[in-house]
């Protein structure tokens, strides 16, 4: 391991109950080559800022607790290393887009709105009892949603969504990819039902391809795309509708 | 959970804060000129209509150094927009699969761009050879 170095981390800050506005504070922190920018804040938080508030749990990119936006990228706060900053120093900011709570907290209740408006379950259109067996799949059939699937709500992708932030209204990143991968699903039923999501102005239409939501997933899962393929799949709704007589 | 007091940050000025947004904005500001370029092939369909002289007229206006230095932006901001219109091409459609293997988003925006280059030289040639030789 190499030697220590010091590294200087500027944090923005905020205290709903005495700041009316965020500012930077900036921190000087010792570090080694394997310290990850979560462990820097955990290091000022212990020894010189217990104040400093921010989520974090798993520290192996699964939980999808520590998304930040570190020098203006939003990224998971455990899987990026301090050395990579060394030595013009980061800034740490909350995951743009989102409303502060405190310091690096946001609130993502939007979010979970959100993804419990996209019916995020299989929905099988003939339920088994466990005696009947599992839902069979080809690895074709699995290969058709299984990237979709590995989204961790990190959050990532709306701190990267300009649409986002401009209008909280659109359905988003994550929500939008989740919903797609139970329409991809052989064993789901339930694509009918997604649709007036899938359709609305604030649903697919809401995307312009600006695409840097699938650069910044920490996970490959590339909701760009997923939106993208469901506005042919919204246009052809759209015409269905025309052509075939409404259901009662 | 609802918070009391929560900040909002501004979005003014967003599209400068990372150069991921910059591109992006580069490539919706070339759409302005596919549009005028097309507002420029509608003209000279008019002053078709109006006659040889007002055809003629509109160009030998094509020919002088304004009209060539906005021909040779327009180039420019077409092969951009061409581009990243073909980059983005691969998250447009559902998954492709060729004999159980999937194709890759590399293959299908170098097939993009080989189709459009072979439709570019196959019309220049057309109407160099053959239309207008």
């Amino acid at each position: 391991m190499t030697a220590e170095r010091t590294i200087t981390i500027e944090c923005l800050r905020y205290n709903p109950e005495t700041n009316a506005e965020p500012s930077y504070v900036v921190y000087r922190v010792p570090f080694t080559d394997d310290m990850s920018v979560l462990e820097g804040l955990q290091h000022i938080k212990d020894a010189l800022d217990g104040s400093l508030t921010f989520r974090w749990s798993c520290r192996m990119a699964i939980c999808g607790s520590c998304g930040m936006m570190l020098n203006g990228v939003p990224a998971l706060s455990c899987s990026t290393f301090l050395r990579d900053y060394y030595p013009d120093g980061l800034r740490v900011e909350p995951l743009t887009h989102f409303p502060i709570v405190r310091d690096l907290v946001i609130d993502q209740t939007d979010f979970l709105r959100k993804l419990e408006s996209v019916s995020p379950q299989l929905a099988p259109a003939q339920p088994k009892t466990i005696a009947e067996g599992p839902y069979r799949q080809t690895p074709a059939q699995m290969d058709a949603y299984y990237q979709y699937a590995q989204c961790i709500n990190c959050l990532l992708c709306y701190a990267a969504c300009p649409q986002y932030g401009l209008n909280s209204a659109f359905t988003g990143p994550a929500a939008l990819a989740l919903l797609h991968r139970y329409n991809a699903d052989s064993r789901d039923d339930a694509t009918a039902e997604r649709m007036d999501v899938v359709n609305a102005d604030v649903g697919v239409w809401g995307c312009t391809l600006v695409g840097y939501c699938s650069e910044v997933c920490p996970k490959g899962v590339d909701p760009a795309r997923a939106i993208n393929q469901n506005k042919i799949n919204s246009t052809k709704d759209y015409f269905l509708h025309l052509l075939t007589p409404r259901k009662g | 959970m609802a918070y009391l007091h929560t900040h909002v940050r501004p979005m003014q000025g967003w599209w400068r804060r990372n150069p991921f947004y910059r591109r992006y904005m580069l490539r919706e500001v070339t759409a302005l000129f596919v549009a005028a370029y097309a507002v420029e092939l509608l003209v000279g369909l008019v002053r078709l209509a109006q006659g040889r002289a007002a055809y003629e007229a509109w160009r030998a206006a094509l020919a002088t150094p304004p009209a060539l230095a906005f021909h040779a932006l327009t180039l420019a901001a077409f092969l951009y927009h061409a581009w990243t219109w073909l980059e983005v091409m691969p998250k447009t459609m559902p998954f492709v699969t060729v004999r159980d293997h999937r194709v890759s988003d590399r293959a299908i925006v170098v097939a993009g761009v080989t189709a459009s280059v072979i439709a570019s030289i196959a019309l220049f040639v057309a109407v160099r050879l053959v239309i207008a030789p």
